[in-house]
């Protein structure tokens, strides 16, 4: 049985592994035969709700080949096997002096499924997405083919990217790093009092990263009050003279585990200590340095962290609305707060300018992601709230973390869906390319004029 | 595909005209549902009170007659794809069936073995698809047979335990089995009959069973405290068994 990281909406496939060598050596050969249920590609398993497994059908992993992890330093580029984890990547590329050119809040993800799922960080305002840092995929399309991609081949290129694996399987890609002096990030931590404080601050940040934690149980003055970090990568000159005779150290601690079984220990008021002690422990206005994983990955400290919610799981719900939609950002915040849902670690971040990828989530607004119980019996309410309140305002909801959405809410917050579903279809017509969220979302349906 | 609360997109109800299986369709219906499909025997069933935007589609199916099971399944989901939830709410209460042979075979054949070959159709279709849960509508009369309706719960006590037995077979496929074991219901096929202890209406079944398939259970009771009182009950001495069933 298969989930995603939420641990909701389980479903039963046959998981097969690829070799990428295997499949790079005879790729008419690689791809299972379709049963009537296709495949999917599936990674580490960290997208929330269903885009990585598929009922009944094939889920498709593909192992690091022999020599996964190639690092031109002079070009400052890197070629990876698709099921290389950012943490395999980080392990090489760190001492070498490079960075990924985007991350998420974990290194324990795939190449692959970061550009499927064409992912942000927290410098999107000011590098866009991991695929805006791609320059050239290997796919294996359904026909048994194993096409080179690169931004000339238009939209085949960006429908891949952001494209849910649905118009093949990546089987390794190449993509441009940054380059760094330090494994350590100069940090800049602010305490702001409430959200129009936070929405100023943010939007005159001029910071490569920057992020925002924000308590989703203050309510009325303190609506909104948030820890803000923004931070550079450290420069040699920045760090201690201890620091400086290993710059490139890089060691990311993995404290605890959280046993299985568990019942939601993320209680409304286990959440509400946290959430307090999180922000008064948070210096008014401090810049400091901190580790890769403590400013980028510090829920990777606590391994399988998602099983403190019990049994039935939860949801990530992540939204954008454009840049004058401020008011309802804040709208947005306080129904969460008003519903009593308790949100551990709500994160608020500006997003950049959209690239062409049809189904990229990012675009330039504002995005507010949150956790909440899937257990609570009225969580739909709010969620059918939020989701009004979402479209609404233009916005949209980040496949990647979608667990609920429906194929109309999909259509409004896409309006090149049809676009893609057309890109798609021209190299999978028979649709073997599906997982549980397209069925749910209709992904492969033909959009009715 | 449920989502990850729980909803469900699409619904199949087998004796869809029945009162329960109307209202768990009702308790279940939110934004995600997109298709209900009512297959019973009549080709007029009362429409939900769902959203216009839901699908409806209409389906024959006959519970007595096991060699259209397969098809109906079939059917059903030729009209809307992946059955995320189904309901078996097929039943008679055949109140002649202890005088009459013939009458209680046939209440067995719907009520029994009707569920089975239903049941087994939509399990085949559940662990092809990998996923959804098949809701059986069973009895407290089958927990433990009265003299006075006893046919009857022998065929929901079969019922019942082909379902909760199909529960463990189907562990690992994806799907699984809500057994639904609810007291007196004030239903269409009650109607006249003299109400009992803990009666209630077929929106509080839906109730227990929008609960239970939330919480991922495989036995629910409706009311809830039916499952403390049968505790007990199905141990009392026979004698005090047949005072209480008046």
């Amino acid at each position: 049985m298969l989930t995603g990281w939420g641990r909701t909406a389980p479903s039963a496939g046959r998981v097969i592994d690829l070799d990428g060598d295997a499949v790079r050596g005879a790729p008419h050969e690689a791809l299972p035969i379709d049963e009537g249920r296709g495949a999917i590609p599936r990674g580490l398993g960290r997208s929330y709700g269903d885009p990585a497994q598929n009922g009944g059908g094939s889920v498709l992993r593909v192992l690091p080949g022999r020599s996964p992890i190639s690092l031109d330093r002079n070009a400052a580029t890197v070629t990876a096997d698709a099921g290389v984890s950012f943490d395999d990547l980080l392990r090489v590329l760190v001492p070498a002096g490079f960075f990924v050119p985007v991350t998420p809040g974990t290194r324990f993800i795939t190449v692959g499924g970061a550009i499927a799922s064409d992912i942000h960080g927290k410098n999107h305002h000011v590098d866009g997405t991991f695929g805006h840092h791609c320059t050239r995929i290997s796919l294996l399309t359904a026909d048994g083919e194993l096409r080179t991609l690169t931004p000339a081949d238009g939209d085949l290129w960006w429908a891949t990217i952001g494209g849910m694996g649905l118009t093949g399987l990546i089987v390794d890609a190449t993509f441009d790093l940054i380059p760094i002096e330090t494994s350590q990030c100069l940090v800049r931590t602010q305490r702001i009092a409430n959200f129009d404080a936070l929405v100023d601050t943010m939007a005159a940040d001029d910071q490569r990263y920057s992020v925002a934690w924000v308590d989703l149980l203050a309510s009325g003055a303190a609506l909104g009050r948030s820890v803000l970090t923004c931070g550079e990568h450290a420069r040699l000159d920045d760090l201690s003279a201890k620091q400086r005779r290993d710059p490139l150290a890089f060691a990311p601690p993995s404290l605890i585990d959280v046993p299985r079984g568990g019942p939601n220990v993320l209680s409304r008021a286990a959440v509400r200590a946290f959430n307090e002690v999180w922000y008064r422990k948070a210096r008014r206005d401090h810049v400091g340095p901190e580790s890769i994983t403590g400013f980028f990955h510090p829920l990777d400290m606590v391994g399988a962290w998602n099983r403190l919610y019990g049994g039935a799981g939860f949801l990530q719900y992540q939204f954008v609305v454009p840049d004058d939609e401020v008011d309802t950002m804040r709208v947005a915040i306080e129904r969460v707060v008003a519903s009593g849902h308790a949100s551990f670690l709500a994160v608020l971040k500006r997003f950049g300018p959209a690239n062409p990828a049809m189904l990229s989530f990012p675009t330039s607004g504002w995005t507010l992601t949150l956790d909440v119980p899937a257990a609570a019996s009225d969580l739909h309410v709010l969620l059918s709230e939020l989701d009004e309140l979402v479209l609404g305002a233009g916005g949209r909801h980040y496949l990647a973390k979608d667990a609920h959405i429906t194929p109309s809410i999909v259509r409004a917050g896409y309006p090149r869906l049809a676009e893609w579903k057309a890109v798609r279809r021209s190299v999978d017509p028979h649709g073997y390319w599906i997982s549980d969220q397209a069925r749910r979302l209709g992904l492969l349906e033909e959009e009715v004029a | 595909m449920n989502n990850a609360v729980q909803q469900p997109q699409t619904i199949l109800v087998l004796g869809g005209s029945s009162d329960i299986g109307r209202a768990i369709v009702e308790a279940l219906a939110s934004p995600a549902l997109r298709h209900v499909v009512l297959a019973g025997r009549s080709s007029d069933p009362q429409r939900p009170d769902v959203s216009p935007d839901v699908t409806i589609t209409t389906l024959d199916f006959d519970a007595g007659d096991p060699t259209t099971h397969r098809d109906v399944v079939a059917a059903a989901v030729e009209a809307a794809g992946d059955l995320d939830v189904v309901i078996q709410a097929f039943g008679q209460l055949g109140p002649d069936a202890a005088d009459d042979p013939e009458a209680a075979a046939e209440l067995v054949a719907v009520n029994t073995a009707g569920a089975v070959s239903s049941g087994l159709a939509v399990a085949e279709q559940l662990r092809r698809q990998g996923h959804g849960v098949l809701v059986v509508l069973s009895s407290v009369a089958g927990v433990r047979t009265r003299g006075s309706n006893f046919v009857y719960g022998a065929t929901k006590a079969g019922q019942d335990a082909f379902a909760t037995g199909l529960h463990h077979a189907l562990h690992g496929t994806g799907a699984r089995v809500l057994t639904v074991r609810p007291g007196f219901v004030r239903t269409a096929m009650t109607e006249g009959l003299e109400e009992v202890p803990f009666t209630i209406d077929p929106g509080d079944v839906a109730d227990a069973v929008a609960g239970g398939l939330r919480r991922g259970k495989s036995i629910v009771w409706a009311p809830g405290v039916l499952r403390g009182v049968f505790g007990v009950l199905r141990y009392a001495p026979d004698a005090v068994w047949r005072r209480l069933d008046r």
